[in-house]
């Protein structure tokens, strides 16, 4: 996409990155562990204070919230709010949450231009809940109505996965890519 | 709304793409990069691909060819056959694939499925089950029995059963195929799809005797599944993704177009 990009293993090539797409798989707990061991905790919240454009992914943005229902483990805590995990009483509602569904965009963002209305791939049990509106761009809905998409200055964060979701996923990423972490 | 997914299924031996009908006498028909390619363009949801390579030397290929349709083709791409540890697992993974399918190595140890959810999350692991009818007993009170090793081998586990442990080992979603339909493009096994997908909780794929657009749509409303795989209908041309997915539409299915 005319964007040069690499794997981050450690600290030092985390904080050369003009831009850090911050994807993640998993459970909270096992993601924290594996940060913290490496220093990229620590790291991630600097390039966030200086202001490098972060891009979170699925667990990479769940874990920008300020605390997680899935286990007890301390979060990166740039975004007031939680994580929860979708408990329904129709016993036909299948969890995970996984296929596509559509994003309706409720706040302008540079990230989510050309993107209302369109379909996105996810795939999760846990979605987040934030304190305060202020930081919601993005909703989907699956029996409930969550946050799909969420942002604080120069993170940006969303519950689907850009990478998996074709065309419209191509473009969120183009936008990423010519963004100044400014909104 | 969650829209229903159209998942196309190539079987691939050797680096080649390969259709089986009741898994005898497989027939070569293309390269699955360029047919993985064509069906991402084409509006396709998701991707499978199974490794049908008999001999394990030559299994390094299936890596080349997941490395190559990730970096074209960018929707959700599964990948099963001949997975038997979390290396096998990982390694594809890394390759660029999302999910990974298990089937007899699972029902051979079922603690595969255990290992794999632990290593790379419950949501990427998917048991693919291959189901043969037969009558109800004892020990197969669902009136289907697993069968393993492309449908060569019986192996006496009760299909229901089954598909309850994988759930609880931590699979993320179920393939279910039946042998029975596998082929003959006289529609999906409605009965089996619906009795596993009411008594489970993650999603089901409907698999085995897709031949035409209103099988999909028989088998989202009446065989309840979450999404369903084709193969040849797609694979010879029969009908295009759109001519699937209009037809889903028209019949009252969220799907994405």
């Amino acid at each position: 996409m005319g964007s040069n990009a690499y794997l981050c293993k450690d600290v030092a090539s985390l904080t050369k990155a003009q831009r850090i797409i911050f994807p993640g798989v998993g459970a909270a707990d096992s993601a924290m562990v594996s940060l913290k061991k490496t220093g990229l905790d620590k790291a991630l919240m600097e390039a966030y204070r200086q202001g490098t454009p972060i891009l979170g992914i699925c667990l990479g943005m769940q874990i920008s919230l300020s605390s997680s229902e899935e286990g007890a483990t301390v979060t990166l805590n740039m975004i007031p709010g939680s994580v929860c995990r979708f408990s329904f009483n129709k016993p036909d509602l299948k969890i995970p949450h996984m296929g596509w569904n559509t994003l309706k965009v409720i706040k302008d963002h540079p990230i989510l231009e050309n993107t209302d209305g369109e379909y996105f791939y996810f795939v999760h049990s846990y979605y987040p809940r934030l304190d305060s509106n202020v930081h919601a761009y993005g909703q989907t809905t699956y029996e409930t109505d969550f946050i799909s998409a969420l942002g604080q200055g120069n993170f940006f964060g969303t519950q689907f996965h850009p990478e998996k979701s074709a065309e419209a996923g191509l473009r969120l990423i183009g936008n990423f890519l010519s963004w100044d972490g400014k909104c | 709304m969650l829209s229903k997914r159209v998942i196309a299924c190539l079987d691939v031996r050797d680096g080649h793409l390969a259709k089986s009908v009741k898994f005898v006498d497989t027939k070569n028909i293309g390269d699955p990069v360029e047919k993985a390619k064509e069906y991402y363009l084409g509006g396709l949801d998701e991707l499978v691909f199974y490794d049908i390579t008999a001999s394990s030397e030559r299994r390094g290929i299936m890596l080349e060819v997941v490395e190559a349709v990730a970096d074209q083709v960018f929707i959700p791409l599964s990948v099963g056959g001949g997975i038997r540890s979390v290396a096998d697992a990982t390694d594809l993974r890394l390759a660029g694939a999302e999910k990974i399918n298990v089937n007899s190595a699972a029902i051979r140890r079922p603690d595969l499925i255990d290992e794999c959810a632990m290593s790379i999350g419950n949501q990427n692991v998917v048991l693919s089950m291959d189901v043969l009818k037969s009558a109800p007993s004892s020990s197969l009170p669902s009136g289907y029995e697993i069968v393993i090793d492309g449908g060569r081998t019986r192996t006496g586990k009760d299909a229901l059963a089954w598909a309850h442990e994988g759930e609880k080992r931590g699979a993320g979603e179920l393939v279910v195929n039946s042998i029975d339909a596998d082929g003959t493009k006289a529609g999906y096994e409605i009965f089996l799809t619906s009795m596993i997908s009411n008594s489970v909780r993650i999603p089901v794929i409907a698999s085995g005797g897709a031949g035409t657009p209103e099988h999909l749509s028989e088998v989202f409303s009446e065989g309840r599944a979450d999404a369903a795989l084709v193969a040849s209908m797609l694979h010879y041309g029969e009908y295009t993704i759109s001519e699937i997915k209009s037809h889903l539409n028209a019949n009252g299915h969220q799907v994405r177009v």
